[in-house]
């Protein structure tokens, strides 16, 4: 395995469990922000295109003591991904600053196996040629390349909006990245200069997005030293960029798979306190 | 010139002092298999045509059938190069009577196994990229690599083969030709056995790397999981005892017989040892899979079961009565001396790897790896198991045919008096 990157700018994600409804604004932003084909028959749920999934976890309790939570799910932005390391062609990597996995289309060869890998689920298989019924062309986001059939795909953080965010720098004449005297990237992009779609539709303000790197932004501060934060089977050592808050026990507990006698852990990472 | 019209139309091009059955009577078994190819191919065409969407494959069984099938083939396809390594670079000389049948049997699998992958994959068209765009740590890299060039080995070994037959062998270049790459065979061997351990063993590798998927994953030595290992144990385990099969099922189709019972013992005794190998490691590596990886994954042993359908008796066939039945029936020397039990250890031990591959296919994909999701289940349509089924006839197409024109059995004569 490769060893693992580190970069100077790592955007990331706070999702609050507590704030999220369920009610999905995020999927369908998400669906038409980077170009998913509507399906004619989306009932084999295994077969929808989604980058960006809402599931619905439960306490397991019968009422009055039953308790529902939400969690969306997009890609988890492993900075140990299962996936990229087993790719055979390079389709998928980690290695441009911000740590997010690309997912090089035009290059993939439609092996599958970084599904296989992928504990998350969040990567899709184009299973028939994308189809927009007449008229739904002209909604399309330009920015985003169209997929054919036969390529896997997944949530890249709307890579292109980040690409938007530093050509309105580069047109200002200000430089993306400074290098300070620590040896570090700094980025010049405004925490609301880059947001994904998802994070921006989302009505009660759950999804926070920026740099998790960053102790101006308030995505470092929701998860720096909060204990109702966690991620996605940490002990799995993927060291995921999108963390979860919740101050119910039993939905962190729900974050990761414990033995019946395990206490549910707090985040095993501490995110730097300096940039 | 008198004729005699009751030898075959092609009598002239079967191997020297061999008879075989009617043109008409080939021809109605090679027609029963085109069929079976045609279903294939209209399977094929709506892949092609219109998307893997035509199968039961989704985005949560990524991996199916046909995985499993590629999986079971190589390692029963095994033989090809384990019989090589022990005749040419080992010099078991008895062996030089099985081994034209498991070279083919080996091209047979492989080629069917590539023919089977280009439908799996999405963009066939673009399987260069494995070359052109190579992930030096992708366990599926060096696959796509040993697989590809193992292929080319297996042609190599097939065309001399080929240019033995009687009647091509009259042409002074074919003859010459195919007697230097007889000369030259023991070098291609070792190339087989080089290439075929490295892609049996990235094959298990691919599934042991796997840290998202604690069903699959193990650990290992430096950058190979123990399932790298044990693929190339398991492998040479059945592939030899599935040549036996092969060539008994040939015999009861042509009511003859080809190989001597001595050679087939022989090779259940060497199949045997690698099975008790395997199965020594196995055992060990199952221990550890319960003992550390669970654990460590916050999971007990029952949660990596569910259901009849992913129940534990796969672990138990798998390990117990196709593993270690036939590890003792092989073994010992009066019970593989019984043809019945010699076949049935055969097929217990070719099931229990079958049973191996798909496992680690589809249970380590039906496996809930996020706590809050169900076991999810899986079916093959007919349009996965139509290739499938063409590949065992583009198999017995290719057997018949070598067969009927090529010297495969030299103890043939010897057996048939």
């Amino acid at each position: 395995m490769s060893a693992k990157k580190e970069f100077s700018v790592k955007w990331g994600m706070a999702i609050d469990l507590d704030k999220c409804t369920g009610c999905g604004a995020c999927m369908v932003a998400c669906q038409a922000e980077n170009n998913l084909a509507p399906q004619a028959d989306a009932s084999n749920k295994r077969r929808v295109m989604n980058w960006l999934v809402v599931y619905e976890l439960s306490n397991g309790k019968a009422f009055p003591d039953h308790e529902v939570a939400y969690l969306p799910r997009p890609c988890q932005q492993c900075a140990e991904q299962p996936c990229a390391t087993v790719c055979p062609v390079v389709a998928t990597e980690r290695n441009e600053e911000g740590g997010i996995v690309s997912q090089v289309t035009p290059r993939c060869i439609g092996c599958r196996y970084c599904m296989a890998a992928c504990p998350y689920h969040a990567r899709y298989f184009n299973w028939f040629d994308p189809i927009w019924p007449k008229g739904m062309e002209k909604a399309l986001t330009p920015d985003v390349s169209m997929r054919p059939r036969g390529v896997v795909e997944k949530c890249t953080f709307c890579h292109h909006r980040f690409m938007q965010a530093k050509d309105v720098l580069r047109t200002k004449g200000i430089d993306v990245y400074t290098r300070a005297v620590d040896g570090k990237h700094h980025c010049a992009i405004p925490e609301n200069g880059y947001v994904t779609s998802c994070a921006e539709a989302c009505p009660n303000g759950a999804i926070v997005f920026g740099d998790l790197n960053n102790p101006a932004h308030k995505v470092y501060q929701l998860v720096t030293g909060n204990d109702n934060a966690f991620r996605l089977l940490e002990r799995l050592g993927t060291d995921t960029a999108v963390y979860y808050i919740s101050s119910r026990e039993w939905v962190r507990r729900l974050g990761d798979n414990y033995l019946p006698d395990e206490e549910t852990q707090k985040p095993q990472q501490i995110l730097p306190k300096k940039h | 010139m008198e004729i005699n019209y009751n030898r075959p139309i092609d009598a002239d091009l079967f191997p020297e002092g061999a008879s075989r059955c009617s043109f008409t009577q080939f021809s109605l078994w090679m027609g029963f298999l085109t069929a079976i190819l045609l279903v294939g191919l209209y399977a094929m065409f709506l892949v092609f045509r219109y998307g893997i969407g035509v199968t039961h494959l989704d985005d949560h069984f990524g991996f199916g059938l046909w995985i499993t099938f590629d999986l079971a083939v190589i390692a029963l396809g095994a033989g090809a190069f384990f019989t090589g390594l022990l005749r040419y670079i080992l010099n078991i000389d008895p062996l030089k009577n099985i081994i034209n049948l498991a070279v083919i049997f080996g091209f047979i699998c492989y080629t069917g196994a590539m023919l089977v992958l280009v439908l799996d994959i999405g963009q066939p068209l673009r399987s260069w990229f494995g070359y052109w765009h190579a992930n030096v740590h992708s366990m599926l890299t060096e696959v796509i690599f040993c697989i590809t060039c193992y292929c080319i080995v297996l042609i190599i070994e097939y065309i001399p083969l080929i240019f033995e037959q009687k009647q091509l062998n009259r042409i002074p270049l074919l003859h010459h030709i195919a007697h230097n790459l007889h000369v030259t065979m023991p070098l291609f061997a070792g190339m087989g056995a080089f290439l075929s351990t490295f892609h049996q063993g990235s094959l298990g590798g691919m599934y042991g790397v796997l840290f998202g998927r604690p069903y699959a994953f193990r650990d290992g030595f430096f950058i190979w999981p123990w399932t790298f290992f044990l693929f190339v144990l398991s492998a040479a385990a059945s592939g030899p005892m599935m040549t036996v099969l092969v060539g008994t099922i040939m015999e009861k189709c042509t009511g003859k017989k080809l190989i001597s019972f001595d050679i087939k013992a022989l090779m259940g005794k060497i199949a045997g040892t690698m099975l008790l190998v395997y199965l020594v490691f196995k055992f060990l590596d199952t221990g550890a899979w319960i003992m550390s990886i669970a654990p460590r994954s916050g999971l007990e042993f029952d949660q990596f079961f569910h259901g009849w359908i992913y129940g534990k008796w796969l672990l138990v066939a798998e390990l117990l009565l196709c593993g270690v039945l036939p590890c003792v029936i092989l073994l010992k020397k009066n019970l593989r001396e019984n043809p019945a039990l010699l076949y049935t250890a055969g097929l217990l031990d070719c099931a229990g790897i079958t049973i191996n591959r798909y496992v680690l296919t589809v249970q380590t994909l039906a496996f809930p790896s996020l706590p809050f999701e169900q076991w999810q289940t899986y079916a093959p349509n007919w349009v996965e198991w139509a290739p499938c089924f063409m590949v065992f006839a583009y198999a017995a197409v290719l057997l018949s045919l070598s067969y009927r024109y090529l010297p495969v059995f030299p103890q043939e004569k010897q057996l048939n008096g």
